[in-house]
């Protein structure tokens, strides 16, 4: 018999070796289904490789779209730590985004220096609005927050296409469904000429280095934890479960909110319904990978962007489908949860007959 | 008022069945699983990999039902994933389901890409047809509604019989019962804890499947992508309301498939006061609302989300 007990300690190397080792697997991984599309192997890898390090302009384009998923991935980091499940970071995204557009195309005119700070705190309280809400349901009525997430992200998604249509539609857009543009006065700066790389990332970093500091060095971010835990365990010992619930909620879905600020006001400069390819959902995976830290949420971000930018230019080299990316991403998601788990247990052999 | 004229229309009827057919299917096994003590956010994903195998393999050439045949063997696969990963690994089931999901959605799309690379609009199969049974098709109101629909709509309605039987009357069914409700107590039996609680996984992840494939092979007779829409995810709600009964599960999805059907013919009527996302937002708000009414009173299965590790207490 084959029995599975805890480790008692897990290794520090383990917890590093585990989550790069796991993206590696991944990405070995998509030797299959790019065989099976008959692509030259060695040929794609090379492609996928030159389309993040291949040039200056390569790498930045890979930073800006690491910038999202540092947001999205912290989002999940914050809640998933404290047990709660914010699957609606999409949505908490486009509300954020909206805020954005809501302040920040002309309705406000202020200095740059005024203004932007206005923009990100607009989109941040959107955002987390759009999960107090849920965590609000959850603590009130014990509504599982994994379905309402879920299902918020459509009726946000459904809503902004209504607000595109009406409200925050640009009447010069000649009929098409976006936002006016964003004034420059609320724009987040570009970081280098001639590149699209923005302050957003800055910004990224910066709430990363914070959640860390709130989460590992914090009061609250202990209680957190605690509830994350073992919520029973909290409640005894005094620590007010909801109102912690409530607090992971809120700055998960601000961080969230900051995402689509940061796309509408540093990358696009107007809002569509399409802004996000699924950077919400894709934030869970980067999260994961970063096994809930907020520091590790920077790397993993980097990992996931680079196998988006670089299939996609190894797609349009090679005609190869870009859905490559999204397979091999969540082939890490799956990689990395095996891999934890061999890192948190181990199989111990026991004897046949029990004595 | 003309808004109730729509419940005296016979097509208003069919639809609301055809639209509740796929949710059956998907709640049926949500259920299962559920039931035997594993929740498989895979849903949202086997719902597109059984749409897309389903069609795929009828578009080269299989009939029809070795089609279904290929929708539910798609489904029953990552479902054994999903099982493997949080049953004898017991890892967290919200995050492994939420793999499958991406891994199943990705998968189908890739390959359906790779399958037809430059189709600008998507292929059509010869789907199912209505079944036309002599006589009771022809009943008035009845014939339409019941008897004009196809197989496997049937399918799915024969399918709740069948899920009741087997939970509630043999005892493989309070086997799987037990396991989610009290797996210490099956293992105390010498049931294998893990054997059953994979079966109910695989078996309702093929099931899950089938209500995919129910909307690339009867409702449409194409893959595109974002055709599932969340289909998946409410019925992980429905399964709630349904208290995480068969029976329940019928009527919750034939009422869901009511309303939509209802605001669709509604927005025909009012629709030019009205923007036509309000409408397209109703079914999700709605399940939010039935949610939230029914969370305090639902009764999960006790062992739900609790992983269980042989020889632990």
């Amino acid at each position: 018999m084959i029995r599975i007990e805890p480790r008692e300690t897990t290794s520090r190397l383990w917890n590093i070796g585990v989550p790069i080792l796991s993206a590696v697997i991944a990405l070995g991984f998509a030797a299959i289904p790019l065989a099976l599309a008959g692509a030259n192997i060695a040929e794609a890898y090379y492609q996928m490789g030159r389309g993040v390090f291949g040039s200056v302009f390569a790498f930045t384009e890979m930073l800006t779209r690491a910038t999202p998923l540092i947001f999205t991935g912290l989002a999940a980091t914050l809640a998933f730590r404290a047990k709660l499940w914010n699957i609606g970071a999409e949505g908490q995204l486009y509300l954020g985004a909206m805020a954005a557009v809501v302040v920040g195309t002309g309705a406000i005119d202020a200095p740059a220096i005024v203004l932007v700070p206005i923009v990100l705190l607009a989109g941040a309280a959107a955002g987390a609005a759009g999960m107090a809400g849920p965590a609000y349901l959850k603590n009130r009525f014990g509504a599982d927050e994994v379905v309402t997430t879920l299902l918020l992200n459509f009726v946000i998604l459904i809503f902004l296409q209504m607000m595109l249509e009406g409200p925050l539609k640009d009447p010069m857009s000649l009929g098409w469904p976006q936002s006016e543009p964003i004034v420059d006065n609320a724009a987040l700066p570009r970081l280098l000429d001639r590149m699209r790389i923005h302050a957003g990332l800055i910004l990224a970093l910066v709430v990363a280095v914070i959640s860390h500091i709130m989460l590992s060095k914090s009061v609250w971010g202990f209680k957190l934890r605690a509830v994350g835990e073992n919520a029973a365990a909290a409640l005894h010992a005094g620590i007010g479960v909801k109102r912690s619930l409530m607090g992971a909620a809120i700055v998960s879905g601000a961080v969230a909110g900051l995402a689509g600020v940061s796309e509408v006001a540093g990358l696009k400069g107007y809002l569509t319904a399409d802004l996000s390819p699924g950077f919400g959902f894709t934030g869970i995976v980067v999260a994961m990978l970063a096994g809930l830290s907020p520091i590790g949420v920077v790397i993993s971000a980097v990992f996931i962007a680079s196998v988006f930018v670089g299939a996609d230019s190894m797609s349009r080299a090679m005609g190869v489908s870009s859905f490559l990316a999204d397979l091999v991403v969540s082939l890490s998601l799956i990689c990395v949860l095996i891999g934890g788990f061999v890192s948190n247990y181990r199989f111990v052999r026991t004897a046949k007959r029990a004595a | 008022m003309e808004a109730l004229e729509i419940f005296l229309n016979v097509n208003f009827w069919a639809a609301s069945l055809r639209i509740a057919s796929p949710l059956i299917f998907g709640v049926l096994g949500a259920l299962i699983c559920e039931r035997a003590g594993v929740l498989n956010l895979g849903i949202e994903g086997i719902f597109v990999a059984g749409a897309m195998a389903g069609w795929m393999a009828v578009w080269l050439g299989a009939g029809l039902w070795g089609g279904v045949a290929v929708a539910a063997f798609a489904g029953a696969f990552f479902g054994l994933i999903h099982a493997i990963l949080t049953i004898p690994l017991g890892l967290s089931q919200h995050v492994s389901g939420l793999g499958v999901t991406m891994l199943a959605t990705s998968a189908s799309y890739f390959t359906y890409r790779t399958a037809l690379p430059d189709v600008s609009s998507p292929p059509r199969i010869v789907p199912f047809q209505p079944l036309d049974i002599p006589i009771l098709s022809d009943l008035p109101f009845l014939g339409p509604v019941l008897f004009q629909q196809t197989a496997m709509t049937w399918l799915a309605i024969i399918l709740v019989g069948v899920v009741w039987w087997v939970l509630n009357r043999t005892p493989l069914g309070l086997a799987v019962r037990a396991v989610g409700d009290n797996p210490d107590a099956v293992d105390a039996q010498g049931l294998s804890v893990y054997g059953l609680r994979i079966g109910a996984v695989v078996v309702g992840s093929s099931l899950m499947a089938l209500g995919g494939a129910f909307l690339t092979m009867s409702a449409f007779d194409a893959f595109f992508f974002g055709m599932i829409n969340g289909r998946g995810w409410i019925a992980i709600a429905l399964v709630i309301f349904a208290s995480w009964r068969p029976g329940k599960a019928l009527l919750g999805a034939l009422l869901f498939g009511a309303f939509d059907a209802f605001q669709v013919r509604l927005q025909t009527q009012v629709g030019a006061f009205v923007p036509s996302q309000i409408f397209l937002m109703a079914p999700y708000v709605l399940s939010i609302i039935a949610l939230v009414l029914l969370a305090r009173g639902a009764d999960y299965p006790r062992a739900l989300l609790k992983p269980w590790f042989k020889g632990q207490r």
